[in-house]
């Protein structure tokens, strides 16, 4: 289209510039004001100084690492199993179809299957291990953010198993590689990329799942989100959430440039 | 060989049994008599009634199908148009501004995009309510339908739009009649993707919808903090048929319109033989 009117895209540039880049300058802009509206820098020293904040944004980071980790123990052999299945384009539509699930309404049945008298509990007396508190701890929350996640870590990795040339397998095993050599020497290091696709859609969204920390892990866990969430709703300090947003898109942009190149969050399907 | 492979579909069976049980757990709990869930009674209608004599719940329904009809519409519209934009940029440097740009919005976590987007309404002084969720779903949404258009436009072979042009065509022939065929699997699927990122969005919307206008997100997390209410399971039962029904219907039509294109190609090939 030689001839395309830029006259029709203006929609489109209006939303780039109201919708991407003045959102972007505001939180900037927001961070330097304190909470009655004054020009400062104290956001930003009572982030890095004080050891509250500190302390959260490791932990807010870590939770995402064992997050992450988990997701991915549990997607890789189930993305690559499910490459050798027959009929795979349909098994993988079937793990697909639950991220279409309000992802509220699976918080909500884990509430149910977590509580004092929920199922697993019931499980856990049967086999006489006696009940235990499940709902609101740490593992909980680890446990339903990764069950929330798994299907966006299998879809790259069912992607790039999927383009793997199994003529690179079957020369491994026939000049005589174990089975464990195939897979670290050779289908790990071809599938790389899918991982590192998988761990972009896992680990940013898991710094922010803010709605999981408190119906699942009972405030107990506070993440990168819940403070921002607690800061702009609930306190309505708009600065220092602010800073604490200016610092999570600082992690988010070092997180891609490590990963490589983010696809996108879409994750759903294709 | 075989005794592994049993192994494999075991570990199979208890993931797909890991990701479905939930979902199946919150349906079954929907016809108990109890009112908790945890221990089933008996089979009742009884919480699907309530739900549709619930007139709030209902109004919420049709205010988050309303919000999600309407933004994956204006964002497929605007997404296209600026599909159509990048694609006829020359210069490599400029498409790939543009490109990084529409995708800031993609990477970005919910929160960020909530709360920065709650900002920029209150520092324009937009009320917050139904127009800032709206606005919210549509600038959400404009990415997506951008990155499912963008692809169609790339494959397209240039010749057609020449040749249409040489036959006369006015532009807007051009693009209603060659160019906008061409893409409308692209611009269908990202009107899908738009659709459903509007339904499943919680975080956005929970920042910029201020007071006194709700999604269903936002109300089953509030009825949710209160603790259980077996309504919500029986909501969650309709969402979840409503949901497979799309995903069904989209793969269908997915299928149906190839294997239309496929016929049409073994037609044509039959054609070139004789």
């Amino acid at each position: 289209m030689k001839r395309f009117n830029p006259a029709y895209s203006f929609l489109y540039i209006l939303w780039i510039v109201l919708f991407v880049i003045a959102p972007l300058v505001l939180i900037v802009y927001q961070s330097f004001f304190d909470i009655s509206g004054h020009l400062t820098l104290a956001n930003y020293q009572a982030y890095f100084g004080s050891g509250t904040y500190l302390k959260m944004t490791l932990n807010s980071i870590w939770y995402a690492l064992l997050i992450t980790l988990l997701t991915l123990l549990i997607s890789y052999p189930t993305a690559y199993w499910l490459n050798q299945t027959k009929n795979k384009q349909l098994w993988l539509l079937l793990i697909i179809l639950p991220t279409w699930i309000n992802l509220l309404l699976k918080a909500y049945a884990f509430i149910g299957i977590l509580s004092q008298n929920g199922s697993v509990n019931h499980f856990l007396t049967f086999v006489g291990i006696g009940p235990q508190q499940l709902l609101f701890t740490n593992a909980s929350f680890i446990f339903v953010a990764a069950y929330i996640e798994i299907p966006f870590m299998i879809l790259p990795i069912f992607n790039a198993i999927d383009e793997l040339n199994p003529s690179f397998v079957n020369a491994s095993r026939d000049l005589g590689a174990t089975n464990w050599q195939t897979f670290s020497k050779v289908i790990f290091p071809l599938t790389i990329n899918g991982v590192k696709a998988g761990v972009q859609a896992v680990f940013i969204p898991s710094l922010s799942l803010f709605m999981l920390t408190r119906l699942i892990g009972g405030n107990k866990v506070i993440t990168l989100g819940t403070a921002i969430e607690e800061h702009f709703l609930v306190t309505q300090n708009w600065g220092m959430g602010s800073t604490i947003g200016v610092v999570l898109i600082v992690a988010m942009v070092i997180i891609m440039f490590v990963t490589g190149e983010r696809r996108k969050k879409g994750r759903k399907g294709e | 060989m075989k005794k592994r492979f049993s192994w494999q579909n075991l570990y199979l069976i208890f993931v797909f049994a890991l990701l479905y049980v939930p979902i199946f757990y919150l349906i079954f709990y929907s016809f108990n008599r109890g009112g908790t869930m945890t221990h089933f009674t008996g089979f009742t209608w009884q919480h699907y009634t309530e739900l549709f004599s619930d007139s709030r719940m209902i109004e919420i329904v049709v205010d988050t199908l309303l919000i999600a009809l309407l933004s994956s519409l204006l964002a497929t519209i605007i997404g296209t148009l600026g599909a159509l934009q990048i694609y006829s940029v020359k210069r490599p440097v400029v498409k790939n501004a543009i490109l990084s740009l529409n995708n800031i919005l993609m990477v970005s976590p919910d929160v960020i995009i909530g709360a920065s987007f709650l900002i920029f309404f209150t520092f324009l002084g937009f009320k917050l309510g139904f127009g800032s969720v709206l606005l919210s779903h549509i600038a959400f949404s404009i990415p997506i339908v951008v990155l499912m258009v963008l692809p169609k436009l790339n494959e397209m072979n240039l010749s057609l739009i020449d040749a249409a042009t040489d036959l006369g065509a006015t532009n807007f022939q051009v693009f209603s009649r060659v160019i906008l065929p061409y893409i409308a699997p692209g611009v269908f699927a990202g009107y899908f993707m738009a659709f459903t990122y509007s339904l499943d969005d919680f975080a956005v919307t929970f920042f910029v919808t201020g007071n006194g206008f709700e999604t269903l997100s936002v109300e089953i997390y509030a009825r949710a903090r209160q603790g259980i209410s077996l309504e919500i399971n029986a909501l969650s039962a309709l969402m979840f048929v409503f949901s497979l029904l799309l995903v069904v219907g989209y793969y269908f039509l997915n299928q149906y319109n190839s294997s239309k294109r496929t016929r049409k190609r073994q037609r044509l090939e039959a054609t070139q033989i004789k």
